[in-house]
């Protein structure tokens, strides 16, 4: 379906909403195709395709709300959904605060194409992708006696999507993204870890292709043979590939709807300390051609850059049209873009070097956060570290803590965001973490 | 791909929201005439067999060993109550068929969203690309797998108004307010879902499944001196509109208070290893865990499952019986055909300490020249099948609850649980604890929360050392997540102990 046809389609299922009764309507037509190849072993493991087309339909009908999606796209299976649908918003209650956003807020027009699209994606040919998922495999295949299996994988994904509201918004956004990655099984003395790595990027040609499979290798080799060491309090170095797991919590603890719920430990926190001088952190859209960036939201809200915490102290939350008004503060937007943080002066192996006796997160094994209290435990893997020297492999330990205090023990952070991310977060370095062993 | 790690979460917290709409919600797409049978299912989905073999032949071109069509029409509808009003609904509808080709283990996979005969067959054209020689299809005899009904309906959801689902939010909201003066807050959602399945294969089998599911979930939101607390309940069933009933809210919101309201008193352990015992039903998480997934004999063809090595191998205790089945009435993990066609079954994986069974799809049971054990499973028709599980609970074993808590000098109970996730290659597991006890000298002392727990597969079901007279079956809402795919399944447990865990906490 072009873009054209989209903007028609929705005008229909707005117009004929308004005309069934509803007051207010917001609909947006999602479109995506993506390819999937799987190596594994020298064999093609999987090849897959996938085109989808989605049409979700958001009715304000007597103050009252609802939300439908679907993939039948015929047009009189349309006007009977959309019939229905008004109907059934009837039987539930009014929410005075169910309504589109104010149309001042929307985005305007005008902007720079954020640049997230690489059209030359539709024009690689599957020999193409198997051949690059190939060269990736065959960096670790064969390579040490004690690999059980290698697989590789390709992906790539395009997308587009119109977005169109009753009270004026009319917008459209496109992007896409291709992925190579690695994954090594291998059997030690007393394990039988496994470890992978990753690259992304919009566009193929930016794409790191080489490298991927043999750090999978070598990753996987570092693990062979862990060994639990005692529970203690350590100072803990967190690798960037895998530092998302700390800041999900917060970024959770940062929505309208945690806050609106009670279950937000940063609830009433604005402008208060939260963490350490550095933890400081931006939301920023306006990065050319990074996966997060945007001119309008889900909403249709413009994007503006914000800060999120500076020095340590809470500047901004996510707040929606929705729990925006719930909360009476004014909307920034439900979600993030890109986010930011600034460097330090050192990578992952530099914070290591500073660590008298420690421990170098490298994965994270299940776990949670009592979004109400900042309550967290977590299940890790990674090293530890003597004199700056990593020692040996750990696996099957945990770090518990809370939120509220562990970014006060954020004491170093590095200079090596990863590629291709819209979270560009380094790895970190936090004093005095509960680790349990043995 | 390298997705070791398997995620398992069960339905709580954030916007899981619920109902929808309608005296029948879509009309325009009304479910199968199950009445009418098979043709039922044809008529629906616009095809006949004809049709269904020239597609058929179309992903046999390139001379693939196998292709099957799955048809699917799901219906999913859930409302929400916040503020004390049930203020909003959504709903989804998915439509559409997958196609699979294989050639020998090797997948090719692509879908349609339109079930017009030139999409159908250009997706059989993509997916057949797999394989790459000359065709080779042959006729075969058409046979209609005919398996038992383990989820009738009395009220489907398509026959249900979101009128008839609204009072029981509001009620268990009223309940939970009236029950303890601490509640600030509650949110509650009700969801169902119908999913009609035709499935058809190269091989000439045909089979068709209508699905029900249901869930209610509550969140309490309590404060005390400043202090919020929250704790999620929920029920689930492969059931129709009957599923609610006046007895379920008041057990759910009983619950989502008293537990909450133990949360104000608890604390965390001292880190490190210890005895744990794992209540009866829930803590059927540590089965799913610490070896259902590495039972996916997918892991194991690919010998990437730390239990790969095992088959017929003592792995437990002789007490330790362990199933997974799909054959439950009206369980969330019970399945009449898995989505390969197959009939379910009760699948024994350790019988008697003893690793019997993997879990099989089509590719891994022709691997492992064994029957299909009906684990093939997918999350819906934009997805390829892989083993997964379904209901998986251990049977009883020799001893008593008290007695088993008696026997523990230092460590912990624990009954309440919110995720868990295993690294299949390495075998390490963890499950969050949302809520349990210290043991003390045999009893049951301070109340703790919020702590993960870690162990290694093979080794802690070889530490299971007393096992409950007691098994029961979670109701909650489970959902398992792997490769990216996300099923419905449900678990069961006896009150157990486990030598050693390594469990999160203080190191004060």
């Amino acid at each position: 379906m072009t873009k054209e046809e989209k903007y028609a389609l929705a005008v229909m299922v707005i117009d004929h909403a308004l005309k069934s009764g509803a007051q207010e309507v917001s609909v947006s037509i999602d479109e995506n195709r993506s390819n999937e190849i799987e190596i594994r072993d020298k064999k093609i493991d999987k090849l897959l395709e996938s085109n989808s087309l989605g049409l979700t339909v958001s009715l304000y009908v007597d103050r009252k709300y609802s939300s439908h999606s679907t993939n039948r796209m015929k047009k009189d299976e349309l006007i009977r959904f959309i019939e229905e649908a008004v109907t059934g918003t009837r039987f539930l209650a009014e929410d005075q605060f169910r309504k589109l956003p104010e149309p001042e807020l929307y985005y305007k027009g005008g902007g720079t194409d954020p640049g997230k699209l690489d059209k030359t994606l539709d024009t690689i040919d599957t020999r193409t992708k198997i051949d690059m998922a190939t060269a990736v495999h065959d960096e670790a295949f064969g390579k040490d006696e004690r690999i059980i299996s290698v697989s590789a994988y390709y992906s790539d994904n395009i997308y587009n999507k119109v977005l169109v509201t009753s009270n004026g918004f009319k917008g459209d956004s496109e992007g896409g993204n291709v992925y190579l990655s690695a994954g090594v099984s291998m059997k030690g003395k007393t394990s039988r870890p496994s470890d992978s790595w990753s690259e992304t990027s919009i566009f193929i040609d930016k794409l790191t292709k080489s490298g991927i499979g043999s750090k999978a290798l070598q990753r996987t080799i570092n693990k062979l043979d862990p060994v639990k060491i005692k529970s203690g309090k350590y100072p803990m170095v967190v690798e960037n590939r895998v530092v998302m797991n700390l800041l999900s919590p917060v970024y959770n603890a940062l929505s309208g709807y945690s806050i609106y719920q009670k279950e937000s430990f940063l609830a009433g926190k604005i402008d208060k300390p939260v963490g350490s001088k550095l933890l400081t952190l931006a939301d920023d859209p306006s990065i050319p051609s990074s996966p997060g960036s945007r001119l309008f939201d889900d909403e249709g809200l413009a994007a503006t850059k914000r800060n999120i915490f500076e020095d340590g102290l809470l500047r901004n939350y996510y707040i929606d049209t929705y729990y925006g008004r719930k909360l009476n503060i004014k909307p920034t937007s439900g979600s993030a873009s890109n986010v930011i943080m600034n460097l330090g002066t050192r990578d992952a192996a530099g914070l290591v070097s500073t660590l008298k006796k420690g421990i170098f997160v490298t994965g994270f094994n299940g776990g949670n956060c009592n979004g109400s209290t900042g309550d967290f435990s977590y299940g890790i893997e990674g090293y530890y570290v003597e004199n700056g020297k990593i020692i040996h492999p750990v696996n099957e330990m945990n770090i518990t803590g809370n939120m509220n205090q562990v970014f006060f023990n954020l004491v170093e952070t590095g200079n090596d965001p990863r590629k291709g991310r819209s979270f560009m977060i380094p790895s970190l370095l936090f004093d005095n973490i509960d680790f349990s062993g043995i | 791909m390298n997705y070791k790690r398997r995620e398992f979460v069960k339905l709580g917290g954030l916007t899981l929201a619920g109902t929808v709409l309608l005296p029948p919600f879509l009309k325009s797409c009304t479910g199968v005439d199950v009445s009418k049978g098979l043709q039922g299912y044809l008529n629906h989905f616009e095809v006949d067999p004809g049709l269904l073999k020239k597609i058929i032949g179309e992903a046999m071109g390139k001379g693939a060993d196998y292709a099957d069509l799955f048809f699917e029409h799901t219906i999913e509808n859930y409302s929400t109550l916040e503020d004390g009003k049930v203020n909003q609904a959504f709903s989804n509808i998915g439509f559409g068929i997958g196609i699979r080709v294989l050639k020998g283990d090797q997948t090719g996979y692509a879908f349609s969203e339109t079930v017009t005969p030139d999409a159908m067959l250009k997706a059989a054209r993509t997916a057949a690309n797999i394989a790459n020689s000359s065709a080779k299809t042959a006729s075969v005899n058409v046979s209609e797998v005919i398996s038992p009904d383990y989820y009738p309906v009395k009220v489907s959801w398509e026959n249900t108004s979101i009128k008839d689902k609204i009072p029981y939010l509001q009620k268990v909201n009223d309940r939970i307010f009236s029950l303890d003066k601490r509640v600030t807050k509650v949110n509650a959602t009700i969801g169902d879902t119908t999913t009609y399945v035709m499935f058809f294969s190269s091989e000439g089998k045909f089979a068709t499944d209508c699905r029900p599911m249901a869930y209610m979930y509550v969140t309490s939101i309590m404060e005390q001196n400043g202090r919020v607390e929250n704790f999620g309940v929920s029920r689930s069933a492969r059931q129709g509109s009957e599923f609610l009933t006046d007895q379920m809210v008041e057990s759910l919101a009983k619950e989502a208070v008293e537990k909450n309201a133990i949360l104000f008193e608890a604390g965390k352990p001292k880190a490190g290893e210890m005895e744990v015992v794992m209540s009866a039903g829930e803590s059927g998480i540590l089965l799913h865990e610490a070896i259902g997934h590495a039972f996916e004999a997918d892991f194991n063809r690919k010998k990437t499952s730390i239990f790969s090595d095992k088959m017929g191998k003592k792995v437990a205790e002789n007490f330790v019986t362990i199933v997974d089945d799909g054959t439950l009435p009206s369980d969330r993990g019970a399945l009449n055909i898995d989505d390969e066609g197959n009939p379910t079954e009760k699948t024994f994986l350790v019988t008697n300490g003893t690793l019997t069974s993997y879990l099989h799809d089509r590719i891994s049971a022709d691997y492992y020249k064994v029957k299909p054990t009906g684990n093939g499973r997918r999350q819906d028709f934009r997805n390829i099948p892989i083993p997964r599980m379904r209901c998986t609970r251990m049977e009883n074993g020799p001893h008593k609850k008290e007695e088993i808590i008696a026997s523990v000098k230092n460590g912990i109970y624990v009954d309440n649980f919110s995720n868990g996730q295993v690294n299949i290659g390495a075998g390490d597991f963890t499950f969050f604890v949302k809520a349990g006890y210290l043991i003390e000298n045999g009893k049951l002392t301070k109340p703790i929360k919020d702590i993960n727990i870690i162990g290694n597969g093979p080794q802690a079901l070889s530490d299971i050392v007393m096992a409950g007279d007691d098994t029961v079956l979670s109701k909650s809402t489970w959902y398992c997540g792997k490769d990216g795919q996300s099923v419905p399944v449900s678990m069961g447990l006896p009150t157990i102990k486990i030598k050693k865990l390594t469990v999160g906490g203080t190191n004060a």
